[in-house]
């Protein structure tokens, strides 16, 4: 199951990895994405803490990791292609894969339909 | 959002368009329609981008004896320009310097073409920067000529690309005869009658086109013809950033400010060659002096990977020297990677030197390189 967070990025656990990116809403706020800077595979990360950078035409923003961990993949397609975040933010627009430290900390992150009742009130 | 922010007259069409709205300048302005940035960037390059620069400041300096020289006379005290030896219907890009010749506002000075009030000097200024320049000019203009503040009338648009005048010429084939830099008033025939309109052939872009001045009424019916026809779509101010930075134009604030000459920022060809002297207008001895002694010059800056290093990004040698900052800066979309724009000291500023750019506490490889990044596409006559 998808989960969000505040700051619009999405987490999806699978066995105990999970794969982060940035969300649908997201990646319309911030328009044409031009450029994405992913962290180093290895790279362990605080929730809240800064995971990458992604760049429109226009700014640069920071996307957060979700929860603590460690990077155990980044998605290099990124490098060629940063358009995907705009054409499948939530598919082939992935940022990073990552080791879950504490399972129990995606329980506060919204869930779908909580998230879009947030969007809604943006 | 601040409930204080003025609105042009075309606001409400922006907004019927889908614009996101941000405030800039004092304005409640489009930064991009529905299209998006690199969309809007891209039209405006291949077809014809509509841009509402109606919070710009449009003023007429008219003398009392009603000469042109008096006004000419007058400005030139302010500006680096030569005013004097306009012709009617030329028009000349400037800036207004202070005593030490730093950059107070950046603007477009052209001699009015009409029979009869060919006297008349008008003057385009930024919108942030209106209120000062409008204060300048009040206390150093003579009292014998007058400052006719328009911005309560008049609105401000630009249509930008290969297509523009050949859209705009529909509506009075004479506006085709207009080369670069020229300007005059022209009938504009809409389906539902005339209206009137000042419009040079000049821009912001680097692309060929028309800057329109017109009567708020009359302007919100042209630009809804205009948006009527083929190849024309509203652009926002995103994309009038990416295209006039890769163009190497300044955006005043970023690339020029108080503390920038115009020999540094490399507009020596808006200063002709004998108002170079050092005397003559406000600010002349920098102008002069920075033309002698070489420290810094503005250049545009091509990073070598994909990531744009954006304003106030640390230039460096490749030996870890700081030389100077990134002044704009971003991703040149007809490019299709970043560009910017900054100032390196001397001789740091010579095309092909390698610099490095300090993004996110890494240093990323960049080549000085001649501006503009895309060639300017102007229409110098036949």
């Amino acid at each position: 199951m998808m989960k969000y967070t505040e700051s619009h990025e999405w987490i999806k656990l699978d066995g105990d990895v999970a794969t982060v990116g940035i969300s649908d809403y997201a990646a319309k706020a911030l328009g044409d994405v031009v450029f994405v800077e992913l962290p180093g595979v290895g790279d362990d990360v605080d929730a809240g803490g800064e995971l990458a950078v992604v760049e429109s035409v226009k700014a640069a923003s920071e996307v957060y990791a979700p929860i603590a961990g460690e990077v155990t993949a980044v998605n290099d397609a990124l490098e060629a292609a940063p358009e995907t975040v705009n054409a499948a933010p939530t598919e082939g627009g992935w940022f990073v894969k990552m080791t879950v430290a504490d399972a129990s900390a995606l329980d506060a992150l919204m869930d779908e339909d909580a998230y879009k009742d947030y969007c809604a009130g943006l | 959002m601040a409930n204080d922010l003025k609105k042009t007259a075309l606001h409400d069409l922006h907004v019927d368009l889908g614009a996101k709205m941000v405030p800039f300048a004092g304005y409640n302005m489009p930064v991009q329609y529905p299209l998006g940035v690199l969309g809007e960037h891209l039209h405006t390059r291949e077809a014809a981008g509509l841009f509402d620069v109606g919070h710009m400041g449009q003023v007429f300096l008219v003398a009392e004896d009603k000469t042109f020289e008096t006004a000419a006379k007058a400005l030139e005290a302010l500006v680096p320009a030569s005013i004097s030896d306009l012709e009617p219907g030329q028009q000349r890009y400037t800036q207004f310097l202070n005593d030490d010749g730093g950059i107070l506002d950046d603007l477009m000075v052209s001699r009015i073409n009409m029979p009869g009030h060919d006297h008349m000097i008008y003057l385009v200024v930024n919108a942030g920067c209106k209120d000062a320049d409008y204060a300048h000019l009040a206390t150093h203009m003579p009292d014998d000529v007058a400052i006719n503040i328009k911005d309560d009338a008049l609105s401000l648009v630009a249509l930008q690309g290969p297509k523009a005048v050949e859209i705009i010429a529909r509506l009075n084939p004479d506006v085709a005869k207009l080369i670069f830099m020229t300007h005059g008033e022209f009938e504009l025939q809409l389906p539902d009658g005339g209206v009137y309109a000042h419009i040079s052939r000049s821009g912001y872009t680097g692309e060929d086109g028309v800057e329109i001045s017109a009567h708020h009424d009359d302007m919100k019916r042209l630009v809804g013809h205009l948006l009527t026809q083929d190849g024309v779509a509203p652009i926002g101010l995103g994309a009038r950033d990416s295209l006039r930075m890769e163009s190497g134009l300044c955006l005043y604030g970023n690339d020029i400010d108080t503390t920038t000459s115009p020999i540094e920022a490399g507009l020596i060809w808006s200063v002709q060659k004998h108002r170079r002297s050092g005397e003559g207008y406000k600010g002349a001895a920098r102008v002069a002096a920075d033309l002698k002694t070489k420290t810094r010059r503005l250049v545009g800056i091509k990073p070598e990977g994909r990531a744009p290093a954006r304003g106030h990004t640390e230039i460096q040698d490749v030996d870890g020297n700081r030389i100077g900052e990134v002044t704009s800066g971003g991703f040149g979309p007809s490019v299709g990677g970043p560009v910017a724009m900054g100032y390196v000291d001397v001789p740091h500023n010579k095309a092909g030197t390698t610099v490095h750019l300090i993004v996110r506490g890494k240093a990323l490889p960049a080549t000085v390189t001649k501006l503009p990044f895309v060639p300017h596409n102007y229409f110098r006559g036949k």
